[in-house]
């Protein structure tokens, strides 16, 4: 019975994003509309079966616009923690490791980029490479680094000095090999379930960028866009932004369960 | 059961159960779109209104606060559309987009338009009381001429060669000709002698004087009741300051506010039929896809004419604006009637195949690439680059929409020419015709498409100069015919001007330029 509790976790948070990222998937390649197709005499739309999820201003196809832009909201969060879980990882590993002044200046250097508020230092970035998907990712990817180096730091710190690794360190190991091949394996059971939170944090933070029309650039569609044209349309079509914000919202839920079930299951082990 | 595998599951059921009742409760919910056939849910009935009637007074709510009190210094479209009702210059324009004299009572121009002769009219106050003399009006000219207040300052008025007074006659003698005089005259509003107080408490002779403002929040006008003509019906005008939109349509939904203009169709669309009814200006502006000649590959004639008819500007309307606004065809809109030649408005009629032979022509047979630059801030702009976007894909052209923020599309766009076409809507403040046309001059300084064009010059330059009035009308006629014909830009609607208005009041004008007029405005 007890051992079945992270099961629990791990299976409906599987399920739930298993589905949802089955969907944007298919919304790279079909859609049941084209998701930039305009029709004047089918604006705002209610749902139906027609329309699963109403339509736009425009007249376009929620559902539609839902798989792709999914797939692009999908897409820029796992870049975005690619880019800040591996430079963290990084930044971590080498002030945990080495200490002393590189540790210093490397994390004062994190703590001023932790103390400038996220969204205004992604803006910050925007504003000087321009909006787009892929400066997105660029400024959300340096934005997420802090995080990861500050966990990644502890990790690599307090395992410096066990006895394997000094085993290590004595019979002639180098110190790349044992930061890559003795330590970086010891540190997933940490890095697994940040990289959860750190993924729901950069739907949240793609959402909130196109949100505030510096993101994804229309035509294209994210969930983060869509909540934003939505928003002006809240009393005429209050199901847009409902329905775009649901699946923002489970999204996010399904992965919260994985990273919740990993945890569990570490525990577990113990 | 572990305690976090049951909030999770609850959690669950949570967001299932938010998706189901959305799911149901979404179609139920009223939309009161004002042509849809269905009769809108009519809510608690606000009496409101009955209230402010009988005080006969009126709340505005306005998007943005006054950038300065100082008639000379405001520059802002917003606060001139809401001094208008305070101060007034030697002329003011009326509702038909003519110029008529006010705080003077006759012009004369003599016959070579060197010669200005005011006749000052009698019996004008200022707000605090004080006759208007001739002193006020040489005062207030001098300040807006001389420079030694740089703000205050309008380059414009340099053609005035000399001033002179005899009793209550002002005569203004031009070093040339120009027949946009009495237009630029209009922003020279008459304030006191030495008056200091402008900003906080400014006087002038229109219909409202002002009592009070809370900045960012308020100001408050009241009727003048020495004012010389025939002066507002409504006793108080208050203006809100809500600098959401969201505000302003929550403020007319419960009642706070009683008229709210430059509403897109999305908002009007949220109130109640039954408290407001919705009113159709224009904006007064020439909404357009300019091209940025200067680059390739706009600089090509057949690839612009291409644009044109890929374009389709009524279905653009219908998709952003709830088909509200009046396509356009060239720089010019209808309000300046004496000018506007609708016969270019469908010069480039919606033809997919023409667009096709015209690129193929150009050598592009498969399409290119471009792209739009839009202010952010604007949302009917950027849903028009939306529009456009999936038009011209029809054609093989494929467009990426460049969101910008206010001030970089002012510098890179307006003032260093970096891009490759935009989306914006471009006005005229001051009545004259020519500010539409001139900036396609060749060396004008504000001509960011880069349109280049010697023939185009040649008749701005005689158009300017000339005093004859049919002759200036004709040469901008032409003017317009030939931006159309080298399609300078994608020229698509003079936008529409949505006001709300609650039910019993009456009297809204609209004039041709960014005025809103409240001594009109009437309870009843």
């Amino acid at each position: 019975m007890k051992k079945k509790n992270w099961n629990g976790f791990l299976i409906a948070g599987c399920v739930l994003t298993g589905v949802l990222v089955a969907l944007m998937l298919l919304g790279k390649f079909w859609t049941p509309w084209s998701p930039t197709a305009m029709d004047a005499k089918a604006m705002y739309q209610p749902p139906s079966l027609t329309h699963l999820f109403g339509t736009d201003k425009f007249g376009r196809d929620i559902f539609s616009r839902v798989m792709q832009g999914g797939g692009t909201t999908l897409t820029i969060a796992l870049a975005t923690i690619a880019i800040g879980a591996a430079l963290g990882t990084l930044v971590g590993a080498v002030t945990g490791y080495f200490g002393g002044i590189v540790d210093d200046a490397l994390m004062r250097l994190n703590d001023a980029l932790t103390a400038f508020p996220s969204i205004l230092l992604a803006l910050l970035i925007i504003s000087l490479v321009g909006p787009g998907k892929y400066n997105v990712v660029l400024a959300l990817g340096i934005v997420f680094i802090p995080s990861f180096a500050r966990v990644m730091r502890t990790q690599f710190a307090s395992l410096r000095d066990v006895n394997y690794i000094i085993s290590a360190r004595l019979m002639g190991a180098g110190q790349l090999r044992i930061m890559t091949v003795h330590m970086l394996p010891n540190t997933m059971r940490t890095l697994l379930p940040a990289l959860t939170i750190g993924f729901n944090n950069a739907v949240l933070a793609e959402a909130s960028m196109s949100y505030l029309g510096i993101g994804v650039t229309p035509p294209d569609a994210s969930l983060g866009n869509m909540l934003r044209d939505a928003q002006s349309a809240l009393g005429r079509a209050p199901w847009y932004a409902i329905l775009t914000g649901v699946m923002i919202a489970l999204l996010v839920f399904g992965v919260g369960l994985i990273g919740e079930g990993l945890q569990k299951r570490d525990q577990e082990v113990d | 059961m572990n305690k976090k595998a049951f909030a999770a599951i609850l959690a669950l059921l949570l967001t299932l159960a938010l998706l189901v009742g959305c799911g149901q409760a979404a179609p139920a919910t009223p939309t009161p779109v004002p042509d849809s056939g269905d009769t809108p849910a009519v809510e608690t009935p606000a009496p409101v209104q009955s209230g402010r009637a009988a005080s006969n007074e009126i709340v505005i709510g306005i998007a943005q606060d006054l950038d300065s009190l100082d008639p000379h210094h405001m520059t802002a479209a917003g606060t001139q559309e809401v001094m208008f009702n305070v101060f007034e210059g030697l002329v003011k324009p009326n509702a038909a987009g003519q110029i008529v004299p006010a705080v003077a009572s006759e012009v004369q121009v003599s016959e070579d338009g060197l010669t200005y002769t005011f006749t000052l009219r009698e019996g004008v106050r200022f707000h605090n009381g004080e006759p208007v003399d001739m002193e006020d009006v040489v005062y207030s000219l001098t300040r807006r001429m001389d420079g030694a207040d740089a703000a205050a300052k309008n380059v414009a008025l340099d053609v005035i060669s000399d001033v002179q007074t005899e009793d209550d006659r002002l005569i203004l003698t031009l070093s040339e000709p120009s027949g946009d005089f009495l237009a630029y005259l209009m922003n020279v509003y008459i304030i006191p002698m030495d008056y200091e107080d402008l900003e906080t408490h400014p006087i002038g002779t229109g219909p409202y004087k002002f009592v009070s403002r809370a900045v960012q929040d308020n100001l408050v006008l009241e009727r003048f009741a020495d004012y010389w003509g025939e002066g507002g019906k409504v006793d108080k005008v208050t203006y809100k300051i809500l600098e959401n939109n969201e505000g302003l349509v929550l403020g007319l939904q419960s009642g706070a506010l009683d008229l709210v203009n430059h509403m897109t169709s999305e908002q009007t669309s949220q109130l109640s039929a039954s408290d407001f009814h919705v009113e159709q200006g224009s904006m007064n502006l020439v909404q357009a896809l300019y091209l940025n000649s200067g680059v390739a590959p706009f600089d090509d004639v057949r690839v612009r004419q291409a644009l044109c008819y890929a374009t389709d500007k009524q279905a653009m309307i219908d998709l952003a604006f709830d088909g509200y606004g009046i396509p356009l065809g060239t720089s010019m809109f209808p309000s300046f009637s004496k000018y506007y030649d609708d016969s270019l408005t469908d010069y480039y009629p919606h033809d997919v195949a023409k667009a096709k032979a015209l690129l193929a022509e150009a050598g592009y047979p498969n399409g290119f690439e471009m792209s739009i630059t839009v202010p952010s801030n604007y949302s009917p702009h950027v849903n028009t680059a939306e529009v456009l976007a999936e038009q011209l894909k029809e054609v093989g052209i494929q467009v990426k929409i460049l969101p910008v923020e206010w001030n970089s599309w002012l510098s890179d766009v307006y003032t260093n020419r970096q891009f490759q076409s935009t989306v914006i809507g471009l006005e005229s403040n001051n009545m004259t015709a020519r500010k539409l046309l001139d900036r396609f001059a060749s060396t004008a300084a504000n001509n960011f498409t880069n349109y280049s064009n010697p023939e185009y010059d040649e008749i701005l330059a005689r158009a300017i100069s000339s005093v004859d009035d049919a002759e200036q009308t004709e040469a901008y006629r032409q003017l317009e015919r030939i931006l159309t014909e080298t399609a300078a830009n994608v020229y698509l609607q003079d936008m529409a001007d949505l006001v709300a208005v609650r039910n019993g009041l009456n009297g809204l004008t609209f004039y041709p330029i960014y005025v809103l007029d409240v001594s009109t405005l009437y309870w009843g």
